[in-house]
């Protein structure tokens, strides 16, 4: 079994707003092994972008932790002071972001901008070891050396979204948190895009957390993956696992929302219904009102994330197939 | 009856690039290059393609958003054939009766400032048609019929206070109420939530087979496409290159860049192994390209043959499967 | 000629609405919602704007000053003696030296025609918030007008419009008031629509061009159209009312402007009015007071009352600036 990398420990978060308190993330428990490849999906608003950022501590203002741990490598992020959590951030875990196309500084070539995200946390590096540092990560990434020193605006939407990860990979960071790399992108960049990846995550072993909306490209880039729903995670298991034995209502639902263009097409199944308030969000099991098997535990009490066989955790009173 | 409501004849669309200050160079975005397709009363087409396809500009020529360069777009029209790519004033007008259109962005597309009754009476209200009481009785029926109920509970919120799923099935209550017999959709739950995506697939569907609506689906998902529409026109750089029935084209494409596409949608099941797409370079802006294939530098199976002759014809293969390829 | 229906034809799929729904809708006729919706938006703006400490300030400025303008009369009325207290023709007969400092019976005391100093002061805030009003409406609705037109229709409108703009901005404003007024007397009416006009093609109708082409390219812009609504439909029920916030703030600041610029043509003696606070700056002047210490009652009260009326209309321009910019981002 190889050692975990990442583990998250009953970690809450809220956002202060005019209105009152957000519950974004609530009791979350996640652990992550390395060299592994972890998808998290779920809807707008279901946490998941707000769990990451609390990994990488980029937490706006009116955020606050409101209780438990998450350990990299053995240290705890939660209490780090900002001067402490830079030498992780950027050095040994990364991110990439939604839109990342906004994460490239227009007036500077791209090189000089992976070259200074490298001086950063290495100190003072050689240029010219920089530049052909810089040269072979854009080969790894899929672009061509030759647009090394190109401006931002020249590159098109995949090229940006390369060169984005290789800034990512600049700094041999051993945990990198993709946050919705590809949605913007079309279907054949996407793909060769996912490819990369998961080449990139073999050959170099970098631990890797996918977020997306989409179950369809996390089930390709993930060995394991986890639901999140209204700030909870409410399952987690290997991806055939997800797929072919969800446990929970909510994660069979989402499955069978998917239109494929393979296989016979079926009937899709609709879930009735809002994702909640998090201001005021349902009592008991966050999913009760859009649940149809819900019961009147559902209601009153959240049911406990547990797990149901080698590995696979779900928090039910009333989970699928018993 | 299945008769044939839309006809598009060499349509194109050209846009102009401009540079510099006054000086027009001979420079054209050929965004819609002669395109044909008929829709039969009652079907459903979609129309597939990536981003700079076309599919978007084709969508707004057939609204009259835009007007096209060159070709003709034929409506049937309360019995009679009607191009209204030329239509002017009063007779534009009354075109819109028959056409409507559902927006991408369910945030952008309402007035922030109008209640949904505003929003869903406006086309009423346009077009002469009704007093007051009878467009707020036929504004709440219609609130009704796309699952916004009780009406009166919606009738005068602010899209502010609606989620994204509520706006887009306000979008689709106004796109219907003056009883279209043509829709173009475009792409209109690319930015919804997947739970909420399902139910406004199901209504849309449900509304074209009891209101005896004609749709033209506009999406880059395939996967969406394949539900949404009988027929399906996979378009690249302004050309239709593949065209037939949704089913047959899924399982037997024959354009290599439907079947590129087809392999790279990422499929919903781990299990899956799929293709690697037989395709090389990156799409490129069709500004006045050369008059061979348009796909011709991105195709793996290209010869000298492609290289030499224009832009292949769409041609029926056989069973309604058109497909514009010499290599098929 | 357009064809009105009267009667909607029969719906292809009858929907019953229950009973208890078609009473509800009954009980809610439509101006009676509308005018709570109103209300709503209005209560709710209130809540905004109040917590702008900034914005308050000048609010309560601006209250100080209307409560004098109504207090006038009433005091003309029942409390003071016409004679003595009327702005322009009255007397004070008590006081032996003219100018007369403050006392009691003139807090303010009197100017160098034994007139008393306070009642002018209120007198005059009548006119000002009279001038203001009425020169920031015209500028607005003319700069609101332009600027949408102009955004709309782009093209050779959208030239003409904003050379025009171009070439009112050029000229120096206070310049071209002084030279107008050369020409022909003006008062106050005429001097806000002078200003009106002036500020309404220039500066403002550019901004909210701005504004208005960010509008232009919406989606429901391009729903409006889809549904047959014409130009003009398009640009009175959508591009305006989407454009009243901002319009509204630059009604404070134009507000400002008047109040200023009549206080500085007055000071000149160049308008054919018969009081205002830059007139009683100007008849000390004339009278040779104004850089005498001594008789600062002349020009302190006047000349404090313009800056701080002009700078209230501002604070709350402010204060509006921070409520109307992000809400026109708001989704």
């Amino acid at each position: 079994m190889a050692e975990s990398i990442l583990r998250i420990e009953n970690f809450t978060m809220h956002y202060i707003t005019k209105a009152g308190e957000v519950s974004a993330v609530d009791n979350v428990d996640l652990e992550i092994r390395k060299g592994e490849s972890l998808g998290l999906v779920g809807e707008s608003g279901c946490g998941k972008t707000s769990l990451a950022i609390s990994i990488m501590k980029l937490l706006p203002e009116n955020a606050v932790i409101k209780g438990g741990h998450i350990y990299f490598d053995g240290t705890d992020l939660v209490p780090l002071s900002e001067d402490e959590m830079r030498r992780f951030r950027w050095r040994r875990i990364s991110m990439i972001f939604q839109a990342a196309m906004n994460s490239l500084n227009p007036v500077y070539k791209v090189s000089d901008q992976i070259i200074e995200a490298m001086e950063t946390h290495f100190g003072n590096i050689d240029y010219s070891e920089a530049r052909e540092k810089v040269a072979n990560l854009f080969r790894l990434v899929g672009l061509d050396p030759k647009f090394m020193d190109q401006y931002p605006h020249e590159y098109s939407g995949g090229m940006r979204q390369r060169a984005v990860i290789a800034m990512a990979l600049a700094c041999e960071p051993d945990l990198i948190i993709a946050d919705e790399p590809t949605t913007a992108l079309d279907v054949i960049v996407q793909d060769n895009i996912l490819r990369e990846l998961k080449a990139l995550q073999e050959k170099l072993g970098t631990t890797m957390i996918y977020i997306s909306h989409d179950i369809a490209v996390i089930a390709e880039v993930s060995h394991r993956i986890g639901i999140m729903y209204a700030g909870k995670l409410v399952e987690l298991a290997s991806s055939e696992e997800i797929f072919h034995h969800p446990i929970h209502p909510y994660t069979a639902g989402l499955m069978s929302a998917f239109p494929s263009i393979v296989g016979p097409k079926r009937e899709l199944a609709t879930i009735p219904g809002e994702p909640p308030d998090l201001l005021n969000p349902p009592s008991g099991c966050r999913f009760h009102p859009r649940c149809q098997y819900a019961t009147k535990i559902c209601r009153e009490e959240e049911p406990e994330f547990k797990d149901y066989g080698s590995g696979h955790m779900a928090s039910c009173w009333n989970p699928l197939g018993g | 009856m299945s008769e044939t409501l839309v006809r598009v004849e060499n349509l194109c669309k050209y846009f102009p690039l401009t540079r510099g200050l006054f000086r027009r160079v001979n420079l054209f975005v050929y965004a819609v290059d002669n395109v044909n397709f008929t829709i039969k009363r009652g079907e459903s087409l979609g129309l597939v393609g990536e981003s700079g396809s076309g599919k978007t500009t084709t969508g707004k020529l057939l609204v009259r958003l835009l007007e096209p360069t060159s070709g003709r777009i034929l409506m049937n029209m309360d019995g009679e054939e009607v191009d209204i790519s030329t239509l002017k004033g009063e007779r534009l007008k009354r075109f819109r009766r028959h056409v409507q259109m559902i927006f991408q962005d369910p945030y952008e597309s309402l007035n922030p400032r109008f209640t949904v009754f505003d929003t869903v009476a406006e086309p009423l209200v346009v077009q002469g048609i009704g007093d007051v009481l009878e467009r707020e009785e036929r504004v709440a029926q219609m609130l009704a019929l796309v699952g916004l109920t009780p009406p009166s509970s919606f009738l005068f919120r602010f899209p502010h206070e609606l989620s994204g799923g509520q706006r887009q099935r306000v979008a689709i209550a106004r796109a219907l109420i003056i009883e279209p017999s043509f829709v173009v959709a475009d792409e209109p739950t690319s930015m919804l939530d997947v739970s909420i995506r399902t139910g406004i697939m199901y209504l849309m569907l449900d509304l074209a087979e009891r209101l005896g609506v004609t749709y033209l689906y506009i999406t880059h998902d395939l996967a969406v496409a394949r539900y949404m529409s009988s027929r399906l026109a996979v378009i690249y750089l302004g050309k239709i290159v593949e065209m037939g029935e949704t089913e047959e084209l899924l399982q037997r494409p024959l354009h290599p860049y439907t079947r590129a596409l087809i392999s790279a949608v990422p499929i919903p099941d781990p299990r899956y192994k799929r293709p690697i797409p037989e395709i090389k370079g990156a799409i490129s802006e069709p500004i006045n390209p050369p008059p061979t294939c348009r796909f011709l530098d991105r195709c793996l199976r290209a010869t000298k043959i492609c290289e030499d002759s224009p832009h292949p014809p769409l041609e029926d293969k056989g069973g309604g499967h058109y497909v514009a390829c010499y290599m098929v | 000629m357009e064809e009105k229906t009267k009667v909607i034809t029969k719906p292809k799929v009858e929907v019953i609405l229950e009973e208890e729904e078609r009473k509800r809708l009954k009980a809610m006729p439509l101006w009676r919602v509308r005018l709570y919706l109103a209300w709503r938006e209005i209560y709710n703006n209130w809540r905004l704007f109040s917590e702008n400490k900034i914005g308050l300030v000048g609010l309560g400025i601006i209250v100080f000053y209307a409560i004098m303008a109504i207090a006038h009369p009433i005091l003309m009325k029942w409390v003071w003696d016409p004679n003595i207290y009327d702005p322009i023709i009255g007397y004070s007969y008590d006081e032996v030296l003219q100018p007369a400092p403050p006392s009691l019976r003139h807090p303010l005391g009197t100017d160098p025609l034994g007139r008393d100093v306070l009642s002018q002061l209120m007198y005059s805030t009548r006119s000002e918030f009279a001038l203001g009003i009425l020169a920031a409406i015209i500028t607005v609705t003319i700069g609101t007008t332009i600027g949408a037109v102009a955004a709309y229709f782009g093209g050779i409108i959208d030239t003409l419009l904003m050379r025009l703009a171009d070439l009112i901005i050029m000229l120096p404003f206070v310049t071209i008031l002084i030279v107008l007024s050369a020409l022909f007397k003006m008062n106050l009416i005429i001097l806000a629509i002078v200003i009106g006009i002036l500020s309404g093609f220039g500066g403002t109708g550019i901004v909210i061009k701005a504004q208005a082409l960010t509008i232009k390219v919406r989606a429901y812009i391009e729903a409006a159209k889809v549904s047959g609504g014409s130009n003009w439909h398009i640009i009175f029920r959508h591009i305006i009312p989407n454009l009243m916030p901002l319009s509204f703030l630059y009604m404070m600041f134009s507000v400002t402007s008047a109040i200023f610029s009549e206080a500085v043509l007055s000071f000149f003696g160049l308008l054919n009015i018969r009081m205002s606070w830059g007139l009683m700056i100007h008849t000390a002047q004339t009278a040779g007071y104004l850089l005498n210490p001594r008789t600062w009652w002349l020009i302190v009260p006047a000349g404090l009352s313009i800056t701080l009326l002009c700078s209230a209309f501002y604070l709350v321009g402010r204060a509006l600036d921070e409520i109307v910019n992000p809400r026109l981002r708001k989704r």
